[in-house]
């Protein structure tokens, strides 16, 4: 076995080790970047530091697909395989990449220079087709050529904003991360400041008044569980900025993050004064690494001019938030694999009840909030429940983000108020479909969601609305086909992204996913076999009624969506 | 003394204390809801799902050996939706892995009327026998992953920490760190694992070789010669000489 110089990784260690299993991840990651990879006496080292069985940390290791316990090329490279990207053609760069890696290959046999990979959604649908090198994000990668893809010189791509408001998205879309001294000169802190001289419950009674909702997916009312968590005995509390975000074709939060960091590390810091919670976690899915950088330097600027650490504005009332970087597992999305993901174990979602409010991370009362969710607590702290009502339905109210992709002039992330219509959207904000070509469908929701049609396109996009009309809202997807789409292949590439992030857990997804991909792929291959339509609704309908957690109960949704559509697409 | 709780199972009522899962308020008025997964001795972490009940007024149906009785519930035991997903599960399960000793599952199968061979084509998980140590085999090929042995292992009874999980999803197996030979991790051979093994994953080693066809002589003369060679591997290593 080749010999490891352990002495940085032991210096390295010296600050994770006090902190035991939650340093797992974070130590992971820290001895990846100094050896390239994981090798085993790498990781006995790391287990020992930290007191984890090393059975325990190798199943960790092997649970995320961005840690690695084999040796890996210099170069690491991911490309896209989910919709957005696969319309715009990441197939065909995958092909050219493949190609052009086993030419280096050849002249090096000595050692791999590249690993090149397909990933599951990366969050950058706007610019697909997309791609990481080397952890740096790059789109619109149809056309670039091999030098320029490598060079070294990339920079992720901006944003790309639209809407008919800009509340939440007013210091987004200007090719710049909004720093410190423009967030304040924006009016940015004042809801902080008003908050630290407000009563907690006052605080809770205008959230809950303002008729917020959670935006990560589920749409639970953000103020019933901020008053969960305070109302619940147990201390520490926690506050959570969920920012796992890898629904395919979801990249709201990434834009947020890197357009404007201190309005959600400022709805952060409201939450956990609300609940008294001293220490909060901000965790950024492993693919945007730009997003964790642009966070970092965020979080070092409200801790240098005193919205973080102790006695935060002379109001009495410490907190500070600690970074967190997940490691490829789209499951860690779901709040208690999170929980569990900061705990340094693998990502298995819990069983509930009990709730986060009560039983959160390392079991303590928790909040934990999407990122566009904590966006909206300081518009409703500056301007009131009443006025922030004014925008949006009355059972929907307040502005809302629509992460749009696929077959549109302009895709991107659009604000709108609840109840745009989504015909509006499309055609009037995102410049309707591309040229020459006419709707087929929107799929709504991701990979978790359900396709509008031609006769859905009047809907109007709130809660009640959607509901009423059989469509999900989810985390505020849009992917839109025309009508040159194979709706075979796209079931297909959702039902691939299943197999790869069910966690394995409870059986029903942990087989059903597998199940379902081999029988979308007879079906994408137009070979379906007798009786794979009921077999396939079945499978379906077991996941979505005896899963354990969102993803499972989910992970049939667009394909018996699709069923009730195009019975005919499967048989 | 914990509350009492009124509430209803298939229509009948029952009384359960506060805290008692719906699979053992179920056993109280003689209804038997089938498990796979659950085990007395251990943490009971709703895996399997083939004990979903419905309970009125809930979304998704619940997973009986983990939900707990509240006042005024009303469980049904049996219906479409509930058959339904238990036989699916049973099917899946069948062309997933090696039922063929695992007597109780095979009762459910006929018991719901699943079909074996319902899903054509569909991958199995088939990893080779490992034969690493001179106590137990490991066929994961019949393994359904129920955690039991993990959770033995672990913090329910061994603390052990010999055997975790590998890879995720379907391709979930269990495994030891960097897939090392039993000898060669914390495993203390205590066969907590063996003992609680549904389906003849884990097995004594004697058993299987005797299941091979091997006499119990031929079984004797082995371990004496294994115990030999293993006397003389030890003996240079002791010398400090690798």
């Amino acid at each position: 076995m080749a010999d490891f110089d352990l002495a940085p990784l032991k210096t390295r260690l010296a600050e994770f080790a006090l902190q035991g299993q939650t340093a797992l991840l974070p130590a992971l990651h820290a001895a990846q970047q100094i050896y390239g990879y994981l090798p085993e006496p790498v990781v006995v080292e790391i287990a020992q530091a930290l007191k984890v069985p090393l059975s325990e940390t190798y199943g960790v290791i092997d649970f995320y697909t961005l840690f690695y316990s084999q040796p890996v090329g210099k170069m690491v490279i991911h490309v896209c395989r989910d919709p957005a990207c696969a319309m715009a053609g990441a197939d065909g760069v995958f092909k050219m990449l493949t190609q052009r890696v086993d030419l280096i290959q050849e002249g090096n046999t000595e050692q791999k220079t590249v690993t090149l990979e397909r990933a599951p959604c990366l969050g950058l649908c706007e610019h697909a087709p997309a791609m990481l090198v080397q952890g740096t994000a790059l789109g619109n990668t149809g056309s670039a050529t091999w030098e320029e893809l490598v060079s070294g010189k990339n920079e992720p791509p901006h944003s790309l904003l639209g809407g008919a408001i800009h509340k939440l998205t007013a210091n987004c879309g200007h090719a710049k991360t909004t720093t410190l001294k423009e967030y304040i000169a924006g009016g940015g802190y004042n809801a902080l400041q008003k908050a630290l001289q407000t009563n907690p419950f006052d605080i809770i009674s205008e959230v809950k008044a303002s008729g917020l909702v959670g935006r990560g997916g589920a749409g639970f009312p953000t103020g019933a569980k901020w008053e969960g968590a305070y109302l619940a005995a147990g201390e520490p509390k926690y506050v959570v900025c969920n920012a796992d975000e890898a629904e395919p074709g979801t990249f709201k939060d990434r834009v947020m993050m890197e357009d404007d960091p201190h309005r959600i590390l400022e709805g952060l810091i409201i939450a956990a004064y609300t609940i008294g919670a001293k220490k909060g976690y901000w965790y950024i899915r492993g693919e945007y690494e730009f997003s964790y950088r642009v966070v970092q330097h965020a979080v070092e600027e409200a801790r240098q001019a005193g919205y973080l650490g102790r006695n935060i504005l002379n109001s009495g009332f410490s907190f500070d938030v600690e970074l967190r970087q997940g490691a490829g597992a789209y499951i860690c999305g779901e709040e208690t694999a999170l929980f569990e993901s900061i705990e340094g174990k693998r990502g298995f979602p819990r069983i509930k009840p009990p709730f986060p409010t009560t039983n959160g991370l390392f079991g303590k009362p928790t909040i934990i909030n999407n990122v566009e969710t904590l966006c909206n607590i300081p518009l409703i702290l500056l301007e009131g429940a009443q006025v922030y009502r004014q925008t949006g339905t009355e059972k929907s109210p307040g502005p809302k983000l629509f992460c749009i992709s696929g077959d549109v002039v302009y895709p991107g992330l659009y604000e709108v108020p609840f109840g745009f219509p989504l015909r509006r959207l499309l055609y009037e904000l995102a410049g309707g479909i591309r040229p020459g070509h006419i709707f087929q469908a929107a799929l709504l929701g991701g990979a978790a969601g359900a396709f509008a049609t031609e006769k859905n396109l009047d809907v109007r996009l709130s809660f009640e609305d959607l509901r009423s009309a059989g469509l999900p809202l989810g985390s505020g997807v849009i992917t839109v086909l025309d009508e040159t789409r194979d709706l075979r292949d796209l079931l297909l590439r959702l039902g691939r992204f299943f197999v790869e992030e069910s966690c394995g857990k409870c059986f029903p997804c942990q087989i059903g996913t597998q199940r379902q991909y081999e029988i979308l792929q007879r079906i994408g291959s137009g070979q379906p076999q007798p009786g794979d339509m009921q077999r396939l609704q079945d499978v379906g309908l077991t996941m979505t009624d005896s899963s354990l957690c969102g993803l499972g109960q989910t992970a049939a949704s667009a394909v018996l969506s699709a069923m009730q559509h195009w019975p005919e697409l499967f048989s | 003394m914990a509350e009492m709780i009124s509430l209803t199972i298939d229509d009948q009522p029952v009384s359960a204390s506060e805290g008692t899962t719906i699979l053992k308020a179920a056993a109280q008025i003689g209804i038997d809801i089938p498990t796979i997964c659950f085990h007395e001795a251990c943490t009971s972490n709703a895996l399997c799902r083939i004990c979903v009940v419905e309970v009125e007024n809930a979304r998704t149906l619940v997973p009986a050996c983990v939900g707990k009785v509240s006042s005024g519930m009303k469980v049904h035991t049996r219906s479409e939706r509930i058959d339904r997903s238990r036989r699916t599960l049973l099917e899946m399960l069948a062309t997933t892995v090696d039922l063929s000793e695992a007597p109780e599952i095979l009762a459910y199968m006929q018991e719901y009327q699943a079909a074996p061979d319902r899903f054509p084509s569909a991958e199995r998980r088939d990893p080779p026998i490992i034969d690493d140590n001179p106590m137990f085999i490991r066929d994961y090929a019949k393994c359904i992953l129920c955690w039991r042995c993990v959770q033995v292992c672990a913090s329910d009874a061994q603390f052990a920490y010999a055997i975790n999980f590998i890879e995720r999803g379907f391709e979930t197996q269990i495994g030891t760190f960097f897939e090392r030979s039993l000898p060669e991790t914390s495993c203390v051979f205590c066969g907590q694992c063996v003992g609680v093994c549904p389906t003849g994953a884990l097995k004594p080693k004697r058993q299987w070789l005797l299941e091979q066809g091997q006499t119990p002589d031929e079984i004797m003369a082995l371990t004496r010669s294994e115990r030999r060679r293993r006397m003389r591997r030890e003996v240079p290593a002791e010398g400090g000489t690798r």
